[in-house]
């Protein structure tokens, strides 16, 4: 636990002494509850100090729960830009008073307490440095209306650590106005609040160490949740039909999406170019999404783990019936209902093989909002071009926390929309087979409904079928259907994103996929820091994995394979795709705690396993 | 007799014959209900002239559900999942508006495994013309009770069933369907009738078929048999469909009539037997088909139609080109949209 306190280097039993400056790397947790109205400071606080240029990240913590339950902010800055979660608090903001004696107990030695004066947390511990701050009387100082002091106590905090931390007033100001652009007297009482924490800040004795200053390190950056990159992927992938049923965390997904087409997708006569439908289950959502690929339209819908179980049926009827459709799933805790607000990579199986029989998937794996946006759009890209669902897999950590992230491009390549033939081809052609794999990758021609060619129709069934769609239960039109549907799962492999690789001859690799990504690329950094281990990496963004995947386990003695899941899914699909040999080189290293997973974690397991070799 | 051309076949107003709207061979069992339906749906689609590339056909799982393989061969057809037709149906119709659906579903598809959908098909008033074809039995598992099988019928194994039947109908109008009707498959004038005025109306059209099940269903003790049907149906009114084009004064006895238009000016003519029945009182309707439960009746005709209704495809203010195919101008935003968005998040 005080292994990151290393840098700190004075007597942590007397708070205040001689200890060096810890600057930009500190960590702070806000400790509330829910339906307090915190989310606004925390976003304020995490804003003020990217606008200082300083590279940050913010995770919310909450519970499945409308009101009442404890809930924590945990935010992150760090010069050297790692977003992963770390578990080591710093700072904490204590205004629970259900969970602050247990917060405080959780904290190394030398961290720093801000706390609601009336919880009287300061005799606690002695090797911390106590903040008591009158909460109530700063909001009472600004308004009071009851309802409006509980929300601004939370502004007050924004602004004692303001002071404490060194952030510029400013900025937080400038923050503020940003948080409540449409809402004027909101914006100056929150301000006065700011203010007040920082006056009343003035009158404490700085005896910790953490300080934020102003670097260049967040220029023309956005900050953004998952879910929205997402959505604005999907925007310009050119979607059309969105058909949806709520589920946390991925209705944010689709609320984004709306509010996204209503405003760029709607003529000057009130028309839209798209469709959104709330469908009564995820059932008839994913039904929706295939009779609208079926009819031509760039569909979509998103869902998490429970959803998802739902979808299967309809999954593979896509897969057999050749219908393209793309399935954001925002992953959460199962199996079952689970942790409804907790992040996990654990759907990675049941996505891939969704439905029963002989069915896989095609799935993309995004690490990061500037790769929600890229790898969404492209979604669409590929359910036209192979004709299946595809699923993009994102979890509750890259989907609802804001991250830091560049400008997403423009997609330049135009709309794929696949292997469609038109009234003319027909002419052309006489007519047509529609699973007959004519070029050799495995993917027919299809047509559209509404074609208006007397040969255009064909019958699409979830039954087996000839080459002319005809219902068919002789062996070889089966057989020979599904070696098609195979072949073309290889031509995928060529078309979905490669995997991103640092190689740079080490003995020990490391493959991740997801939002593990921001753990690993920390754990990297304290293997070679301070256990002297060079690793390699390679950052899986697909399955079916294409081939640079087998390339590089087969270059490595030794491949950890990182994710959040307890029966290592991701390892699974790989050793499947390996064979016995080149799978022995798989190591797994699966943890999951409903907790986005942090570089100290990961660094233990691996460095243990390399000395236990 | 050798010297005289051939007739030319008859054809629509499209100018295609009747062939080119008849579907594969049936592999349905000899005298199936669902066989008549076929006919009278190819019938419908030819007489209105309706060009067969502008259908869909959508059904579920089931005996009822292979029937889009046995009428209009140049339309696209998907037989998706057991009861999730109606998904899939508003998806087509989502992403293109263009098209003319026929959704054929049985009473198991129906009223078991596929409640929840049609319960939010009726609701959402999709236009579709949706086909129950209802012999209270499950065939392809060989002979279940369905949830439409009235209470006390008897299976061909012997067994009596305990449980009251869904009546999808009222079930239907109950819901906002804004055409709920039912007929016999072997009512050869009403259920033509009934397809057409269907067809011609925009809105989801449910039309619930009894249609024995010569196989499982047809025996004494079924209340859903050929015998049985004929002798308990009654007719709540006579019906003739008039299309659009054609003169619509006919000739009916004043006073015993009731005309309905529907959306592309056609009109249904009830001749009514019952004294007073309006279909399009909502409340009426869903008294009458309790009434004829209570009684044993299997009542038959346009029980409710409501032709003022927006449509699920109005409520969202979609542009007039099919969602499918609209060109990338016209979904994908500009480089300069992307950078206003990418502004805010700054």
């Amino acid at each position: 636990m005080s292994e990151s306190m290393a840098a700190g280097d004075g007597d942590p039993s007397s708070p205040g002494g001689a200890r060096a400056a810890v600057v930009n790397d500190l960590s702070i947790q806000v400790a509330t509850v829910n339906g307090s109205g915190s989310q606004s400071a925390n976003t304020v606080l995490l804003r003020a100090i990217f606008q200082m240029g300083v590279p940050v990240s913010g995770k919310n913590l909450f519970p499945s729960n409308i009101a009442g339950l404890p809930t924590w902010y945990t935010l992150r800055a760090s010069a050297r830009g790692y977003v992963a979660r770390k578990p080591e608090v710093d700072v904490l903001v204590a205004m629970n008073p259900e969970t602050a004696r247990e917060d405080v107990a959780g904290l190394a030695a030398g961290a720093a307490v801000v706390y609601d004066e009336p919880l009287g947390l300061s005799s606690l511990r002695t090797d911390l440095a106590f903040y008591p701050v009158p909460f109530d009387r700063l909001a009472g100082q600004v308004s009071s209306d009851a309802r409006v002091k509980k929300l601004l106590r939370n502004m007050a905090y924004v602004g004692v650590l303001a002071r404490l931390l060194e952030i510029e007033l400013p900025e937080v100001e400038r923050a503020i106005a940003r948080q409540f652009a449409k809402k004027a007297k909101a914006a100056e009482l929150n301000v006065a609040a700011a203010r007040a924490g920082f006056e009343h800040a003035g009158q404490l004795r700085k005896q910790d160490p953490f300080t934020i200053r102003r670097l260049d390190l967040t220029r023309g950056k956005l900050i953004v949740d998952g879910n929205a990159a997402c959505a604005l992927g999907a925007l310009f992938a050119g979607v059309t039909v969105v058909t949806w049923y709520p589920i946390t965390p991925s209705s944010s997904l689709v609320e984004s999406l709306t509010r996204y087409l209503q405003r760029t997708r709607v003529g000057e006569d009130g028309r839209a170019t798209f469709a959104v439908v709330q469908a009564e289950d995820e059932l008839a959502a994913m039904g929706m999404v295939i009779g609208a690929g079926w009819a031509g339209a760039r569909a979509m819908t998103a869902t998490s783990g429970p959803g998802l179980s739902l979808m299967a049926e309809f999954a593979g009827l896509g897969y057999f019936a050749e219908v393209p459709a793309v399935v954001f799933d925002v992953q959460r805790v199962g199996p079952s209902t689970g942790l409804p607000t907790r992040t996990s990579q654990g759907d990675v199986l049941s996505a891939a093989l969704l439905s029963h029989g002989d069915t896989q998937h095609v799935l993309l794996l995004p690490a990061a909002v500037e790769e929600c946006f890229t790898l969404g759009a492209q979604a669409f890209d590929l359910a036209e071009r192979l004709q299946t669902p595809v699923f993009v897999l994102t979890d509750l950590d890259l989907g609802m926390n804001v991250w830091m992230s560049d400008p997403f491009p423009y997609p330049e390549r135009p709309l794929d929309r696949g292997k469609v033939l038109s009234k003319e081809d027909l002419e052309r052609l006489g007519g047509f087979a529609r699973y007959r794999d004519v070029d050799g990758d495995g993917i027919a021609w299809r047509t559209l409904p509404g074609t208006d060619h007397p040969k255009a129709a064909y019958f699409t069934r979830g039954t087996g079928h000839d080459d002319e769609a005809r219902y068919s239960e002789r062996a070889e039109d089966w057989e020979r259907n599904l070696l098609r549907l195979r072949r073309k799962l290889d031509t995928a492999r060529g078309l979905v994103p490669p995997p991103v690789t640092d190689d740079r001859g080490a003995e020990v690799g490391i493959i991740a996929y997801g939002s593990s990504h921001h753990a690993v690329v920390e754990a990297r950094d304290q293997l070679a820091e301070e256990r002297g281990l060079a690793t390699d990496y390679q950052r899986l963004r697909a399955y079916p994995f294409p081939e640079e995947v087998r390339a590089f386990v087969a270059r490595h003695a030794r491949v950890y394979v990182v994710e959040q899941n307890r029966d290592a899914q991701l390892a699974t699909l790989l050793r499947g795709d390996l064979g016995p040999e080149l799978a022995a080189r798989v190591r797994p290293l699966a943890r999951i705690t409903g907790l986005p997973l942090d570089a100290r974690t990961l660094t233990g397991a691996i460095g243990a396993a390399e000395e236990g070799r | 007799m050798a010297d005289s051309t051939p007739a030319a076949p008859r054809a629509n107003r499209l100018g295609l014959p009747l062939a080119e709207y008849r579907g594969g061979k049936s592999t349905l069992c000899a005298g199936c209900g669902h066989n008549a339906i076929s006919e009278r749906l190819v019938d419908a689609f030819y007489e209105l002239g309706i060009p067969p590339e502008r259908v869909v056909k959508l059904s579920g799982i089931g005996c009822s559900s292979k029937s889009p393989a046995y009428f209009l061969s140049r339309a696209h057809a998907f037989n998706a999942l057991h009861g999730r037709m109606p998904s899939v149906a508003t998806g087509a119709l989502l992403a293109n508006q263009g098209l003319t659906a026929v959704g054929v579903s049985g009473d198991g598809d129906t009223a078991s495994i596929g409640v929840g959908q049609f319960v939010h098909l009726m609701r959402r008033n999709l236009p579709i013309v949706y086909v129950v074809e209802d012999n209270g039995v499950y065939g392809l598992t060989k002979g279940q009770f369905s949830a439409t099988a009235d209470v006390g019928s008897r299976a061909k194994s012997g067994a009596v069933n305990e449980l009251p039947p869904i009546d999808t109908c009222a079930l239907a109008v109950e819901l906002g369907a804004t055409f709920v009707a039912r007929s016999f498959s072997g009512d050869k004038r009403q259920l033509s009738a009934l397809l057409k005025a269907a067809l011609a109306h925009r809105g989801t059209s449910m039309l619930d078929v009894l249609s024995p099940c010569v196989t499982f269903n047809d025996h004494e003790g079924s209340t859903k048999s050929f015998a049985y049907v004929k002798e308990h149906a009654e007719a709540l009114e006579e019906l003739s469909f008039v299309p659009a084009r054609e003169d619509i004064a006919v000739e009916y006895a004043p006073g015993t009539s009731l005309d309905v238009e529907l959306h592309d000016g056609s009109r249904l003519r009830l001749s009514k037997l019952e004294e007073g029945y309006d279909p399009r009182d909502r409340i009426r309707a869903l008294t009458r088909l309790a009434t004829a439960q209570q009684r044993g009746e299997v009542l038959t005709g346009l029980f409710y139609v409501n032709t003022g209704a927006p449509t699920l495809l109005d409520q969202l203010a979609l542009v007039d080109a099919p969602l499918a195919t609209l060109p990338e101008r016209a979904t994908r935003p500009s480089r300069e949209v992307l950078e206003t968005l990418l502004a805010e998040l700054r």
